[in-house]
């Protein structure tokens, strides 16, 4: 059990170069304790933009900071979408899908949800036009926030490192 | 066994409980709950004195018992007839402490970690120490739901385990039989309204004892069910392993002293209890996670159903919220789900409870140390009168499976976006498949006999994509880590049901950057029955896996029969006969064969007539899929193509991957769709020109914000069973109702209009109120209201838009206090 993974076997997870043995081995073992922040700094190198990632929020999506006290959602294609605690899709693009004809373009006859019961609600980044989440749905579902982090505690309590901030990303 | 009696006469004789050092068992189970609670620790162990200073012999104990529980499990599944145990091993053992909680388990339907924990304290609750007596050598059974089981075909055999007259644990064991004596034949009848046609109820009965099974339930168990024979072995199984399980304790008392296996019993609680927090600590983040899933249950205008008043359509509502609290333990809600309803989908708790471990055991708890530890680190808030915790006896719950397993479909994602943000991208997955169809029904057989059936091929499914890796095809299902989709031929020694094929199923897992694993398909047709009936049971108009971070639904259901075939014909004369459904649009199957086809998109049918040379397909699910799909790489979709995973034309639809046809003849594994080459410039071209689609095509949400709102305010284009499930939640829950409303901008005096008839099926539901099994709930039911903690809310609902998790950890959170009374028609 590895305590800690060599850099270049973080990098290699994040950068999809690992076999199915080596991604197996690291399911069966014991959870390394840094491997938050190896995959925080790794991701921080592969983004075109300086802000310094507090988390990573979902394929694709940061939780950065601006200022001390100032987190926004950000893409990886530099597209800010929102402060940290509000719904991101809010300011997404979006395309629904409710009718027979777009649902045969993804499942065949009669494998797809009725559109009268369920609707695919597709939310793209306006950026990079990237399909960042699918959810299904009744019609007239509200949308739903799917993640509020509670940063401080995770920071604070369960990591015991201060929350980066630009002045520290910089220093 | 007569001394162990002797030493149990003595001590009742004198006063004295059969609980430790004189106790009855009820105060000890008091205690128990007052030491755990006033402690936070279970049984007030704060320290694991006997792992601290022992740990090898700690875990020596440990792995002995765990080792014999699962040898009780493979050897005694030899003893059962049924393919469903022997095949599939759809049964589990479990060690108990005296109070009910589960120290250790097997392998195998490990959903039953708790449900098996539930019946014992019921019996401990309702006095069972006083009438009918708990001895050794008693033999107890219980399949009952709001006892703590999932559905009565899941029937459980507990026997107490004493020494020196003190009762020191509980052995138990679970299989899944082949048919229930409900009012349909199979394990799992879909046709009823209510309890009394699920089949036979055992409550947490005595059925023996001196190890004897009493003659009164020998000459009546049997009788209850159509499948005697395989029930009869089905319990000496669970004989067989619960006594395995017994000798076991008994050795390693021998070796070890009772002393230090009452310590083990305890700590391996406590150990599970911390060890499941310090896992959430290192994998996951603090915080609140949502999601909402659904299915369909749609029964306007099917035959033969049980009441007239249970012809509507239900779709289950199940917003799943998780807050991760600072100290890693979980508060799970389904705060908003809608109301239970005339069919057999319906849970308890202890399902819920249930099959919450056997997903968690997959994720968060991938070892052996699986015990009710997890169990004191979770608080769950079901509401009462919900689909999810009807409270009423009355209800069905033959199959409430089908509501669980799509209602657990959030919690994956909840746990791999904790995944995600820590960096533990291999433990991510999208979600599991609707573990369906469940092909079943009975009659007279091909031996000429009564018989029912239920196809465990359900034991079968492709899993959710994971995030380095495409989804499982054709693996396993989510309450059977273990299960596969069993030999064709033994079913078919058992069901007169002969295979014409058995296919991957193209299309079914969930497109995106990872793919859900496909389901597969078999094609089955009849012989040699008379008054034979099968029935179908999935979801077919709503999909409940979600894809995540950009990745697809899973497939839904269909349902294809053919009946008065001229197979037999096509048979005789050597002709071409269907053995798939790969496309059904493609006209394959109807090309092949004459008879009265049905195709529905439905899921869901109840018991109808099936003669021979009669066709029926059982598809079963795929996975969600992870991920953009215009980030696959295209040569992975030229390989799906030739694993029958997808359908060519869905190449460019949903993956805007363009390959051509270089030959009909197919040399790779599918059957039907010849060789396939990538044509790379244009794919490049096409991703190019659908990204351009997409900035098109799409509108900014606010845009579509204000459109949906006004048809929502205008109670436009909504169905009726849509809105009728949206009224359901509204009146089950004041939380909901202020959420959607605030969300949507309505009025506070909203509400949908509905059809007369709709009006009359919630009033009737709503007013049928309560009718509580536990007329004693212990101390840790009170999760099933609220969340046992001074500094939360009662009903822990954050799903307004203004409310965040910051608001939990302080003491000045405040949420509106949600109604207690009973669901009655006052609500």
């Amino acid at each position: 059990m590895p305590e800690s993974y060599p850099r270049e076997h973080i990098e290699d997870l994040v950068d999809d170069n690992l076999e199915w043995s080596e991604l197996h081995n690291m399911m069966s073992d014991f959870k390394d304790a840094d491997r938050f922040q190896q995959v925080r700094d790794v991701l921080q190198e592969r983004v075109d933009w300086d802000d310094p990632i507090v988390i990573p929020y979902a394929d694709h999506l940061y939780v950065v900071a601006k200022s001390e006290d100032r987190w926004v959602i950000k893409c990886d294609c530099g597209h800010e979408f929102c402060e940290h605690d509000e719904n991101w899709k809010h300011d997404a693009l979006i395309n629904v899908r409710d009718t027979e004809e777009e649902y045969l373009e993804i499942y065949p006859e009669d494998m797809h949800p009725h559109p009268d019961y369920m609707e695919l609600r597709e939310y793209f980044c306006p950026g990079c036009q990237t399909l960042l989440e699918v959810t299904n749905v009744m019609p007239g579902y509200p949308i739903i926030h799917e993640f509020e982090p509670d940063i401080e505690t995770f920071y604070e309590d369960w990591i015991g490192e201060p929350i980066p901030t630009p002045e520290t990303q910089s220093a | 066994m007569q001394e162990e009696k002797r030493k149990v006469k003595t001590k009742l004789e004198n006063g004295e409980g059969i609980g430790w050092e004189g106790q009855s068992l009820r105060e000890q189970f008091e205690d128990l709950e007052e030491k755990t609670e006033e402690t936070g620790h279970y049984a007030g162990f704060e320290k694991l004195s006997l792992k601290d200073e022992n740990p090898i012999e700690y875990e020596q104990m440990f792995a002995q018992l765990r080792g014999e529980l699962v040898n009780a499990r493979e050897t005694s599944k030899e003893v059962a007839a049924t393919p469903i145990v022997e095949q599939e091993g759809e049964l589990c053992y479990g060690l108990f402490t005296p109070e009910g909680d589960s120290i250790a388990i097997s392998t195998g339907i490990i959903v039953h970690i708790h449900t098996m924990s539930e019946a014992i304290k019921y019996m401990i609750n309702h006095d069972y120490e006083e009438s009918p007596g708990i001895e050794p050598g008693d033999i107890f059974v219980n399949n009952d739901t709001h006892v703590g089981n999932v559905h009565p075909c899941d029937i459980a055999t507990l026997i107490p385990i004493f020494h020196e007259g003190e009762l020191i644990a509980w052995a138990g064991g679970v299989n899944h039989v082949i048919d229930t004596g409900a009012v349909g034949p199979g394990s799992m009848n879909v046709s009823q309204a209510s309890r009394f046609g699920d089949g036979a109820y055992y409550t947490a009965r005595k059925i023996g004892e001196e190890l004897e099974i009493y003659n009164s339930w020998k000459n009546d168990f049997p009788d209850k069910t159509r499948t005697p024979d395989f029930l009869k072995l089905d319990e000496r199984t669970r004989m067989t392993g619960c006594l395995m399980i017994r000798d076991a304790v008994n050795n390693l008392i021998d070796d070890y002293g009772i002393e230090k296996f009452k310590q083990l019993s305890r700590e391996a609680i406590e150990d599970g209890r911390r060890g499941f927090r310090s896992r959430i600590q290192k994998t996951m983040l603090p915080g609140t996670y949502r999601g909402a899933s659904f299915v369909d249950a749609l029964y306007e205008g099917q035959k033969n159903l049980s009441r007239a008043y249970a012809s509507e359509n239900h779709l289950m509502h199940a917003p799943s919220e998780l807050h991760v609290r600072e100290d890693g333990s979980f508060q799970v809600s389904f705060e908003g789900a809608n109301k239970w309803g005339w069919h057999p989908y319906n849970c308890t708790p202890a399902a819920i409870q249930g099959g919450i471990w056997v997903m968690l055991t997959q994720t968060v708890i991938p070892n052996k140390l699986v015990n009710d530890g997890a169990y004191y680190s979770c608080d769950f808030h079901l509401p009462e009168g919900s689909w999810a915790n009807t409270q009423n006896t009355e209800t069905a719950h033959a199959y409430a499976w089908h509501f669980l397993v799509s209602a657990w479909a959030p919690l994956w994602q909840h746990l791999s976006r904790g995944y995600f943000s820590r960096g533990f991208r291999e433990e991510i997955n999208s979600g599991n498949a609707n573990t369906s169809n469940w092909l079943q029904g009975g009659g007279i057989d091909q031996f000429d006999k009564l018989h029912a059936v239920n196809s465990f091929e359900a034991a079968c499914e492709g899993t959710g994509a994971r995030y380095v890796d495409d989804g499982e095809p054709h693996a396993a299902a989510i309450w059977n880590p273990e299960g596969d989709m069993g030999d064709a031929e033994v079913w078919e020694m058992t069901e007169p049901l002969p295979f014409l094929g058995r296919n991957v199923k193209p299309n079914t897992g969930g497109a995106g950057r990872r793919t859900g694993g496909a389901g597969f398909e078999s094609m089955r047709t009849i012989k040699d029955v008379s008054r034979w009936l099968l029935y179908e049971m999935g979801n077919g108009y709503m999909s409940s896996d979600s894809g995540l971070f950009g990745g697809y639904p899973a497939a839904s259901g269909y349902i294809l029969n053919a009946q008065d075939t001229d197979l037999k014909e096509r048979f005789e004369n050597g002709e071409d006969y269907p053995q798939s459904d790969l496309d059904p649009e493609s006209g394959d199957f109807e090309s092949k064969i004459e008879g009265e086809v049905t195709r529905r998109p439905e899921g869901i049918s109840t018991p109808k007539e099936f003669d021979d040379y009669d066709m029926y397909l059982n598809y079963l699910r795929g996975g969600s899929g992870l991920g953009d799909p215009l980030e696959r790489e295209p040569e992975k979709v030229v390989e799906d193509i030739h694993d029958g995973y997808v359908l060519p034309r869905h190449a460019k639809d949903a993956y805007a991957v363009v390959v051509n046809k270089v030959d009909d003849e197919a040399k790779h594994n599918s059957a039907v769709q010849g060789e396939w080459e990538l044509d790379e410039e244009a794919t490049e071209e096409l991703r190019e020109e659908r990204m351009e689609e997409r900035e098109e095509k799409a509108q900014p949400v606010s845009e579509w914000y204000e459109d949906e709102r006004l048809r929502i305010r205008d109670d436009e284009d909504l169905i009726e069973d849509v809105k009728k499930t949206y009224e359901s939640s509204m009146r089950m829950s004041k939380q909901f109702t202020e959420f959607y409303c605030d969300f949507w901008e309505l009025p506070d005096d909203f509400r949908f209009s509905l059809s007369e008839d709709a009006e009359k099926s919630l009033e009737n539901r709503f007013k049928t109120g309560m009718k509580k099994k536990w007329k004693n709930p212990t101390k840790s039911h009170e999760t099933w209201l609220g969340v046992g903690r001074d500094d939360e809310p009662e009903v822990p609902y954050t799903w307004t838009s203004e409310r965040s998790i910051q608001d939990l950890s302080g003491p000045d959170a405040s949420f509106e206090t949600p109604s207690k009374e009973p669901a009655t028609d006052d609500d």
